[in-house]
């Protein structure tokens, strides 16, 4: 129950979904996890158990390739879990990296660490047994992974930016503040994975209520000129706003998000709305209600519609905002002004303004493994074993190397070359491309992601090459299904997978990610995506104005028309 | 049952008795016959000493609508559950099921069914389908002249095979001979009105019917299993044995396990070979033709050489192919082609009984002819070697459950030595060189020691590895006859992930409570080896708790080290939780043991 009066006029009445009455059963998440792990005839969870385990940071997963096969042989799909780690900002210390490392080496499946979009790192294929174990390691690095999935505030993103050190300390230290004011306050997690006495209290959940929120929910701290964390596919942004180098308050961009369901006109990505400024004192409360405000209104009876940005749609921006400014007892002011330019990360060794040096490794699909002839992951941890700074996961799931000292700078830069963490021919086109995980794990994915983008990238690379702009490069972005990870939703060429070989062509976002892309070519294979893209990208190549990116492009001489607003124009 | 079958060749019955019976029959109704067939049942259960008990207790059989759903993201499955529903709530009986854990082999007894189908990628069925697809497609499809369908497609217009895998279901179905009660529909995205709109149309068809027919079937008694076919006489036996098919091989170890163990399946049709479940079947089989190949040319010998053998006249082609061993080693060949080869190595070998054991313990009989080539008279090396044996495999099946069917659980003996990959006899025949539908010669080897109990008494089955076999015989036959006494297994084997044999149907019993507990030692998968006996020991109060409630006690697998262990463990149990010394705990297994309590297949 709300402690705020409700207006049921704007809540959605109906039969709700079976995952709120889960929640409402799961005794703060607790479930019947701790039988489940005692459960030495299944590798998996059962029933609510299986969706519980996310709101810890779990997802459990099978690998798909294996699964008709396993069936053929009478077991059960290879169940495992994925983990995905809570990390504000993406800072990891080196002795943190070390033991990360270790675990993926020895205990998962895949033996590799994932970096992914929300700037942490995921263990994918860890099987039940291993577990707790797993999280005691984590606990004792002091690293959690609580509410890193489910309904409720996923792990808080932050602008890698660690050459104005000064901002981006500050404004790291609120996206750590946002996700512990925000996290949920059942002691599930500790009781169950860490063994920790079971307390007798009454429990009880002040800001994300005792169903959690309607649906997942996303925030970052972003730090203009740069939107490499994307506001746009998030709930809840605080955009820094800063005076001579000093934080002084944030932009509130409320509502953004980017999946949605194929067939499904209803569900659409959308860009995030402005709510004004607010100044630093008012951050926790202002993040606090904007929760609340949708933890109250949110649709509980159709999950399909229960983001932040479907609220808002229905009940409207003005409502929103003036029910989230009463909660707080504060107004917003009018923004200050600010502006995006880029997405990408600056590879190689820049220069912070305490003299430190960074330096960015681009990891293609953010996947550190020992690959033949590239020992990625073998070539981190050296680096780990000697970095006396720290290491910083980027929302472009890439890896930098940050706070080392002049003198250090030619060691870590020989170790990274002789792994083949730092490779010169790399092009700008494959630097600007990701792809979610997508198969073999990803229960969700219908089409390959991460292991068809390497391929697709070379394709790319030739017609840039075949058009004389081989130093040019469009924003591209490959995933597996329409829930968003990749954040195809927000490319200059997104493809978003729809069944095996087969792809939907968005076309249209733009290079500071301010743009919805609009469908191009249904559910076509590679030969068709290539051809349209060879077409396209030789007339950019001939017919664009000075400094224009291929996403204003195509949508300037019409080739798609621009989404300005997604509930209108996304499936126009 | 059609006529036919009367007076096929596995019938018991004579010509007259042919006559009479189909002479009575055609003057009864429907009802009269079904009260009859339960009479004959229970009589014929009376007769080979069954209880009166189990007649009586045996289920009644309703009309049930079977639906099953074949989901991919969740909306068949959402579908299928209303449609339940709703039959449900007009009086209707009905079974829901996730297409993945249907038995195929149910179909064909089936005589209701809708199923709703949602198709995946480029036309194909969703994952979870992908097996009973195949098997409506396959070569072991049945007839299905009894069953009456309807096929409900959901799917997404803008895919090319639009709904495919519901069309596939829905003409097979009609293909295999079974009555499409309601027309087919196939729905797009948007599915909710039509689906509800289908899901009326389709019940107003099923339910008149599913209810006649649970009114006119509600007399008959069940047929109760295999018992009925105890007392029966095969004309097989290990000189005569029935050619059967090879129907499926399928390996049921994963990738990267260090096992490969196969699920086999033999279909008996046509061969009226019958047995119980705790039975062996016998396996011939033929020699590796180029294992023969090689025995022929290490002996400077002619595969056309004719050879008499048992007073028969063949090739030695054949001979070595089909009729003598050239894989199990034995002492007594070393002896005879010593002599027969003048080898000395050989001759000393034999002298120490001691090293000889060693040296075959590492060898194929081939193996020691191929390390010793001598020219040799190819009836020489005839009678240096002795007929093959049929290997015995425990029987994995009940024939409640898979009718003319026998299933075995094989691990494929397969080693390295001497630069060449060796394979066993029999499994390697079975596994790597029988194709399905190839022939083979078997014959069943009864076993009135390894058998259930009545069905109200509690068993404990511990059977690691490919001892699992005779277990799943008898959770399928106590399934089938729907006995109320508990079942407990114990398995083992190195590893959880690659070595669970038949891990999904051990869970589908879990799940039925067909299987009251089930307790698992995977050995290699933590520092310290855990085993059967240990997770025995771990549960030894409650093993004793059963033992003194009549619970029968049954192993099976490895005699050499596992049995041993395991008896040990029971003796410890006895000590611990019975208070017995060591040898009041040695009498009381001798005592289950005389009492048919304590019954071993170990091999």
């Amino acid at each position: 129950m709300s402690q705020y009066p409700i207006n049921p006029e704007l809540q959605v009445q109906g039969a709700l979904s079976d995952n709120e009455r889960l929640k409402a059963e799961s005794h703060h998440l607790r479930g019947t996890i701790t039988t489940d792990l005692k459960d030495e005839i299944t590798g998996g969870f059962t029933g609510d158990n299986f969706l519980l385990v996310r709101f810890h940071g779990m997802y459990q997963q099978d690998d798909r390739d294996l699964r008709a096969e396993r069936a053929e042989q009478k077991l059960e799909p290879l169940h495992n879990v994925m983990l995905r780690a809570r990390m504000p900002g993406g800072i990891i210390k080196p002795e943190q990296w070390l033991a990360i490392d270790k675990f993926a080496s020895e205990k998962t499946l895949y033996g590799s660490i994932r970096l992914t979009t929300r700037q942490t790192f995921q263990f994918h294929g860890v099987f039940k047994p291993n577990i707790k174990p797993m999280h005691q390691m984590l606990h004792s690095i002091g690293i959690d992974s609580i509410a890193t999935a489910g309904d409720v505030n996923r792990n808080v993103l932050c602008t890698s930016n660690p050459v104005e050190s000064v901002l981006h300390q500050q404004a790291y230290e609120w996206a750590v503040k946002i996700s512990e004011h925000l996290l949920p306050k059942t002691r599930a997690y500790a009781e169950i994975w860490l063994d920790e006495e079971k307390v007798e209290t009454t429990e009880t959940e002040p800001v994300l209520g005792d169903t959690y929120l309607p649906r997942k929910f996303k925030t970052t701290v972003v730090i203009p000129p740069h939107n490499d964390i994307d506001v746009h596919a998030n709930d809840l942004n605080f955009v820094a706003i800063a005076e001579n180098g000093q934080l002084v308050g944030f932009n509130v961009l409320v509502g953004g998000g980017l999946a949605m369901t194929h067939g499904d006109k209803g569900t659409y990505p959308r860009r995030a709305e402005d709510f004004g400024f607010i100044g630093l004192e008012h951050v926790l409360k202002v993040a606090e209600h904007v929760v609340t405000v949708q933890r109250d209104y949110g649709d509980r009876v159709n999950r399909k519609n229960a983001k932040t940005k479907y609220t808002i749609d229905r009940i409207g921006v003005d409502t929103f905002k003036q029910e989230v400014e009463k909660r707080v007892g504060v107004q917003f002011q009018p923004s200050r002004p600010y502006t995006f330019t880029h997405r990408g990360d600056r590879f190689g060794w820049v220069e912070g303004i305490d003299g430190k040096h960074h330096l960015t490794l681009f990891i293609e699909n953010g996947r550190l493994l020992d690959y033949p002839g590239k020992p990625l992951k073998t070539g981190v941890s050296e680096i780990a074993k000697i970095h006396k700074g720290d290491f910083r996961m980027t929302a472009n799931q890439n890896l930098i190397i940050a706070g080392v000292a002049a003198e250090d700078k030619a060691q870590i830069e020989a170790i990274a070359r002789a792994h083949g963490l730092i490779e010169d021919t790399v092009t700008e086109q494959r630097k600007n491309s990701m792809a979610c995980v997508s198969l073999p794990t990803c229960p969700l994915a219908m089409a390959e992601a991460e292991r068809y983008l390497p391929t697709l990238v070379t394709h790319v690379e030739g017609i840039l090459v075949k058009h004389g702009v081989a130093d040019d490069h469009i924003i591209l972005r490959v995933v597996g299904c329409p829930n968003g990870c990749g954040r195809a939703m927000l490319a200059e060429a997104g493809l978003v997978g729809r069944g095996p070989g087969k792809y939907n062509l968005y076309l249209g976002g733009n290079t500071a990610g301010t743009r919805i892309p609009k469908l191009y070519l249904d559910n076509v294979a590679e030969a068709e995506i290539l051809a349209a893209l060879d077409t396209l990208i030789g007339r950019w190549a001939l017919e664009r104005h000075a400094g224009e990116c291929f996403g204003d492009f195509v949508i300037r001489v019409g080739v798609v028309a621009e989404v300005k607003v997604s509930k209108t124009d996304f499936h126009a | 049952m059609p006529f036919t079958s009367l007076i096929a060749p596995a019938s018991p019955l004579n010509a007259q008795q042919v006559q009479d019976l189909q002479k009575l029959v055609s003057q009864l109704n429907p009802i009269q016959q079904a009260w009859v067939s339960g009479y004959l049942a229970a009589a014929a259960q009376l007769a080979s000493g069954g209880s009166t008990a189990s007649v009586a207790s045996a289920p009644q059989q309703a009309a049930v609508l079977t639906i099953l759903y074949a989901s991919q993201t969740g909306n068949a499955k959402g579908v299928a559950a209303k449609i339940k529903a709703a039959a449900e709530a007009q009086g209707v009986a009905v079974q829901l099921q996730d297409i993945a854990s249907y038995k195929t082999n149910a179909l064909a007894k089936e005589k209701f069914l809708i199923i709703v189908t949602s198709t995946y990628g480029e036309g194909e069925p969703p994952e979870s389908a992908v097996s009973f697809h195949k098997f409506l497609f396959g070569k072991k499809a049945p007839k299905l002249p009894e069953l009456q369908y309807a096929v409900l497609g959901l799917g997404d217009t803008s895919y090319e095979f639009f709904c495919k895998t519901a069309v596939d279901f829905d003409e097979q179905l009609a293909a295999l001979g079974a009555k499409r009660l309601f027309a087919r529909a196939d729905l797009d995205v948007d599915y909710a009105d039509a689906a509800a709109s289908w899901q009326q149309g389709a019940l107003d068809v099923f339910s008149p019917l599913l209810k006649a027919a649970g009114a006119g079937s509600a007399q008959v008694i069940a047929w109760p299993g295999s018992t009925a076919t105890a007392g029966s006489h095969s004309p097989y036996d290990k000189q005569h044995p029935a050619t059967a098919e090879l129907s499926a091989n399928q390996k049921i170890t994963a990738r990267n396990s260090t096992k490969d163990v196969r699920h086999i399946e033999i279909s008996l049709a046509d061969t009226g070979l019958t047995y119980q479940p705790g039975d062996a079947l016998g396996v011939f089989f033929d020699n590796d033709p180029a294992l023969v190949d090689a025995v022929l040319q290490a002996t400077g010998t002619s595969g056309d050489t004719e050879v008499s053998l048992g007073g028969q006249t063949l090739t030695l082609r054949d001979a070595l192919q089909r009729e003598l061993e050239l894989t199990q080693s034995y002492p007594s060949f070393v002896e005879k082609y010593a002599a027969a080869t003048g080898n000395s190595e050989l001759q000393q070998l034999v002298a120490d009984k001691t090293a000889l054991r060693a040296y075959l313990a590492e060898r194929q009989t081939a193996d020691v002819i191929l390390q010793h080539p001598a020219q040799l008279q190819a009836q020489a090396l005839v009678d240096c070697l002795r007929k093959v044996q049929p290997r015995l495999y425990s029987i994995a099946s009940s024939q409640a459950e898979v009718g003319e069917e026998v299933h075995l659980t094989v691990g494929v003996v397969r080693f390295d030595a001497f630069g060449q990959t060796h394979l066993g006899g029999a499994s390697g025949f079975l596994a790597e060189r029988l194709e399905e539908g190839g022939k083979l010669r078997v014959f069943v080897e009864h076993n009135d020691n390894f058998r259930l109990p009545d069905h109200d008494t509690p068993v404990i089955m511990i059977g690691p590895g490919t001892g699992i076999a005779p277990f799943r015989a008898f959770l399928q036959e106590r399934d089938n006859a729907g006995a109320t006494g508990q079942n407990w297994l114990f398995f083992g084997n190195p590893h959880f992930t690659r070595d669970f044999l038949y891990q999904v149907e051990l869970q589908d019993y879990l799940k039925r409570g067909v299987l009251s507990k089930l307790d698992v030692a995977f050995s290699r998968d933590q520092a310290q080896k855990v085993y059967v006996q240990d997770k025995l020991k771990a549960k030894g109060a409650e093993v004793w708790s059963w033992l003194q409630q009549g619970a029968h006690l049954y192993i099976c697998g490895d005699g050499n080290r596992m049995a041993k262990d395991v008896h040990q463990a029971l003796l410890d149990i006895a000590a611990e939780h019975g208070g017995l010394s060591a040898e009041a705990a040695t009498d009381y297994f001798e005592q289950l043991r005389e009492s048919k309590r304590y019954q071993k297949d170990v091999y």
